[in-house]
């Protein structure tokens, strides 16, 4: 078959992914243009007569689409709001009150530790003089790291909305959703621009109806703000490699729920709530009180649970239903839904920041700070910073190499809070490598001396962490009913553990159509999943002959959406219709691509699609 | 036809197919709760309509497309970053609800307003196309209203093919009941053509269609005429959803065949 011919333009800048990071670096860049309209810096040299030809695309199907409810400090974006006003965002609410609340088992199928269980035991007991009701002990302080006085909480959707519509509005920089990009362009050891995503094609990427092969943008200056699992940026750490020491090996998956509180619920619009302890120990949760009677609630499942059965959905529900959540939120309903794997390798995940002709920024350039819990803000700055290096340039006339983007952006970046706070969180949570405890010794330690002590930890790859199943449910399950659970899953096409949590223990999900629905339901009443056809699948099980030879197929297990199913001959199948983008697939396939290589044998891809709900 | 064609789309945003909502009365009148929440699509309807348009355009040489929104600016600015892509037009943006709590014959007298405003516009050219069930969200009868106000009396709703015959006369295929078409031809402009749903698929997104389109978009939104539609003319008593009909249960070991007489005895209810 002829190689496809693909058609080409010229602009002067291209960002990849619409997101805070690439908020901060148009609204920055833009505000320069519009001061200074006839600069001759602001002139394009793509096309000529033309201002600054900036553009931006975005894989979701708009914008604002796929992301999440934050608290933050939001020191960065106040900077470059300094009237920012929370009433003007939809969904916007400043800090009024933090508590931290310690989850314990209410129902004992959680897999804690016998030390953690004397513990869990001796608060009970204790429980007449402490902050204790409802099966769970409220914190008499919020550690000073964590705590966001005078933050703002948000739905990142709605805020990101917000932006766009300001720079839409000054016409000065263009943001395209519904765009994915597939690669960047490099070309002798430069990038020189991105190609677009393929459309018209079958779910292969072959050729079908309305082909249209994707358009390669060329640009002096490729901005890459396409998140940890974005496939330029993946595809340019593939290229250039990661700098020394520097790996991406600690994930999360992020799954809330946007939920329409109950009439009853006294929780107040500002009220942020951090948990930890269950459903399991290693779990962490979270409620931001968005605006009256609107809550977003979540949790974190991380990859150092070491599980082969780490469920997002299921734990999220069983989550919702603790004792000190549910009289909040019992009777409610589910507005929205939503998940997204979050990089939690901080300044460790750093890749080379800046080459020629390119330069990164936001999560996927290791911003976000695992002991402050935040990563927008810093995402914000990253692009702020970007933006400020790329002006000088502009207007000093230099090109967009590798030496001046150093000077002009990394030199900033060095100097600025992002860097200064990251390298005090770097192994704040080396200490999760060897169980919980020594997790949240390691946090507190490294919280309250700024990163001076910490509790080490070897860190692993995220396949190497998995257990067997085997080997997992010994003592709970035996050979026999694991055996029969995979006989009944194959039958019925779904993953194991709902059969093997239920067998487990837990209880099964008492589902009232309203917030406790079933995860299918939660697609379609929350996420409003959608692809639109003539795209090639994104997800990719790059070699089948691994897939077929693996007995512990947590890709399914831990899939977001129940995209990834079991398949013919042991291989997974994937159906893009249900796919959330969230990611968790990538860092929970259990089989590595090669020895000793840290990618894993699935390959996430530009695909377009995914939630359609902009109050995540 | 010698000069191309001048086709005028009229078509507003509509929330998000899957979207849920909940009309709810407020001081303005009534609208749909979370409404600037909601993520919106050019209404699919109206797409179609301008996908044909854009189709026709291509094949005539010298034609031009428009597209007549009324729909709130800040809205409309965001839907466009949606629909540039897709195929070349020229945006006439009135500042305005779509909520669908409007008249019908409120919003025809804007839209029909707007074309009449368009410079250059030649009646002798012109194809007025929409889409048959709506111009934004309201009865149906938006279109015809237009037409009408405009002088027009060609009208073909729920068409679903326009062939231009060598003669220059306009060969359309209406919907009709019973799955069948009425095919009728007509000497030419100008027409008002409401679109079922056409034959073109959703065109792919061409990068410089948009960057092309957005050189026109942006100061037609910066001037787009703010219009009073939805406020005061209209009283509306009362607002309400279907009966839910949505309900999660779970039901082990049915058969297909009883899970099929289910879905059955629900349809028909």
């Amino acid at each position: 078959m002829a190689e496809a011919v693909h058609p080409s333009m010229e602009v002067d800048i291209v960002c990849v992914g619409f997101g805070p990071a690439a908020g901060g670096f148009l609204t920055t860049l833009a505000r320069a243009l519009e001061k200074a309209p006839q600069a001759p810096w602001c002139a394009s040299r793509a096309a000529p007569g033309m201002p600054l030809q900036v553009v931006c695309y975005e894989r979701a199907d708009d914008l604002g689409f796929g992301v999440s409810g934050v608290v933050t400090r939001a020191r960065a974006m106040r900077a470059s709001f300094p009237d920012l006003d929370a009433a003007q965002i939809p969904l916007a609410h400043p800090v009024r009150h933090e508590e931290i609340l310690y989850l314990q088992d209410p129902v004992g199928a959680s897999r804690r530790s016998r030390p953690l269980r004397a513990a869990d035991w001796c608060l009970r007991r204790a429980g007449g003089v402490l902050p204790y009701a409802d099966w769970a002990l409220r914190l008499p302080y919020v550690p000073g790291f964590l705590r966001k006085t005078d933050g703002l909480l948000f739905s990142v959707g709605q805020f990101s909305q917000w932006v766009a519509a300001q720079l839409l509005a000054g016409g000065l920089v263009q943001v395209w959703p519904g765009t994915p990009v597939a690669a960047p362009l490099i070309e002798q050891n430069a990038v020189v621009g991105v190609r677009l995503a393929d459309q018209g094609t079958d779910r292969h990427g072959r050729p079908a109806a309305g082909y249209l092969p994707g358009m390669d943008v060329r640009a002096a200056l490729t901005v890459v703000a396409d998140g940890p699992f974005g496939p330029v940026g993946r595809q340019l750490d593939a290229r250039f490699g990661m700098p020394a020491g520097h790996h991406q090996r600690e994930w999360a998956v992020g799954m809330k729920m946007v939920v329409d509180l109950p009439a009853h619920s006294a929780l107040l619009p500002g009220t942020v709530i951090h948990t930890f302890g269950y459903p399991e120990p290693e779990i962490f949760g979270f409620v931001y009180v968005l605006a009256e009677g609107i809550a977003s609630m979540g949790i974190f499942v991380p990859s150092w649970l070491d599980s082969p059965l780490r469920a997002p959905y299921r734990y999220l529900q069983h989550w919702l239903q603790h004792p000190a959540l549910w009289r909040h939120v019992q009777g409610g309903a589910m507005r929205s839904w939503g998940a997204k794997s979050l990089l939690e390798s901080g300044v460790r995940g750093e890749p080379h920041l800046v080459g020629d002709g390119y330069a990164r920024i936001g999560e996927g350039s290791g911003t976000t700070n695992v002991l402050t819990g935040s990563g927008i803000d810093e995402a914000w700055a990253s692009g702020v910073l970007l933006a400020e290096g790329v002006i000088e340039l502009l207007q000093a006339g230099a090109p967009f190499t590798r030496e001046n983007l150093e000077r002009a952006y990394v030199a900033r970046r060095r100097q600025s809070w992002i860097e200064r706070e990251g390298q005090q969180a770097a192994s704040a949570r080396d200490g999760f490598q060897r169980g919980f405890v020594a997790g949240l010794v390691g946090m507190g330690l490294a919280g309250l001396t700024r990163g001076r002590l910490r509790v080490r930890g070897r860190s692993l790859r995220p396949y190497e962490r998995v257990p067997a199943l085997a080997a997992y449910c010994a003592g709970r399950i035996d050979s026999e009913q694991l055996e029969a659970a995979r006989r009944q899953a194959a039958a019925e096409g779904t993953g194991l553990h709902d059969i093997l949590m239920s067998r487990a223990g837990w209880p099964e999900i008492p589902l009232d159509g309203r917030l406790l629905v079933s995860h299918q339901d939660a697609l379609l009443l929350g996420g409003k999943v959608q692809a639109p056809a003539g795209y090639a699948d994104h997800v990719v099980f790059v070699d089948p002959a691994l897939c077929a030879a693996c007995d512990n197929k947590l890709c399914i297990e831990a899939c977001s959406g129940q995209a990834i199913t079991p398949g013919s001959g042991g291989v997974p199948q994937f159906d893009r219709d249900k796919c959330i983008h969230c990611g968790a697939c990538l860092w929970n396939c259990t089989r590595a691509r090669g020895p000793g290589d840290e990618r894993t044998n699935v390959e996430f891809r530009a695909g377009a699609g995914g939630l359609h709900s902009a109050e995540n | 036809m010698a000069g191309g064609y001048q086709i005028v789309v009229c078509g507003t945003l509509v929330p998000d197919p899957l979207q849920t909502l909940e009309p709810v009365m407020g001081t303005q009148g009534p609208g749909l709760k979370n409404e600037t929440m909601l993520p919106a699509v050019l209404d699919p309807w109206a797409a179609h309509a301008l996908y044909e348009a854009a189709a026709l355009a291509r094949q005539h040489p010298g034609s031009s497309v428009w597209l007549v929104s009324v729909g709130p600016r800040a809205r409309l600015q965001q839907l466009m970053m949606s629909v540039a892509q897709k195929v070349p037009f020229q945006l006439v943006a009135c500042d305005g609800s779509a909520s669908g709590f409007t008249d019908a014959m409120e919003v025809a007298g804007v839209l029909a307003e707007a074309i009449g405003r368009i410079q250059g516009l030649d009646r002798e050219r012109l194809l007025l196309f929409g889409g048959c069930a709506s111009a934004s969200r309201d009865a149906g009868a938006t279109l015809q209203i237009v037409g009408e106000q405009l002088g027009i009396t060609e009208q073909f709703m729920a068409v679903d093919e326009l062939l231009v015959q060598p003669t220059g006369e306009l060969r359309l295929k209406e919907r009709i009941e019973g799955g069948q078409y009425l095919v009728s031809v007509c000497a030419g402009p100008p027409v008002v053509v409401g679109w079922a749903t056409g034959n073109l698929p959703e065109p792919p997104n061409n990068p410089q269609v948009g960057m092309l389109n957005m050189r026109g978009i942006l100061p037609a939104l910066q001037q787009a005429r703010a219009v009073q539609v939805g406020v005061g003319s209209a009283v509306y008593a009362s607002v309400s959803i279907p009966e839910q009909r949505r309900a999660t249960r779970v039901v082990r070991d049915l058969s297909p065949a009883a899970i099929a007489a289910e879905l059955a005895a629900w349809i028909r209810s």
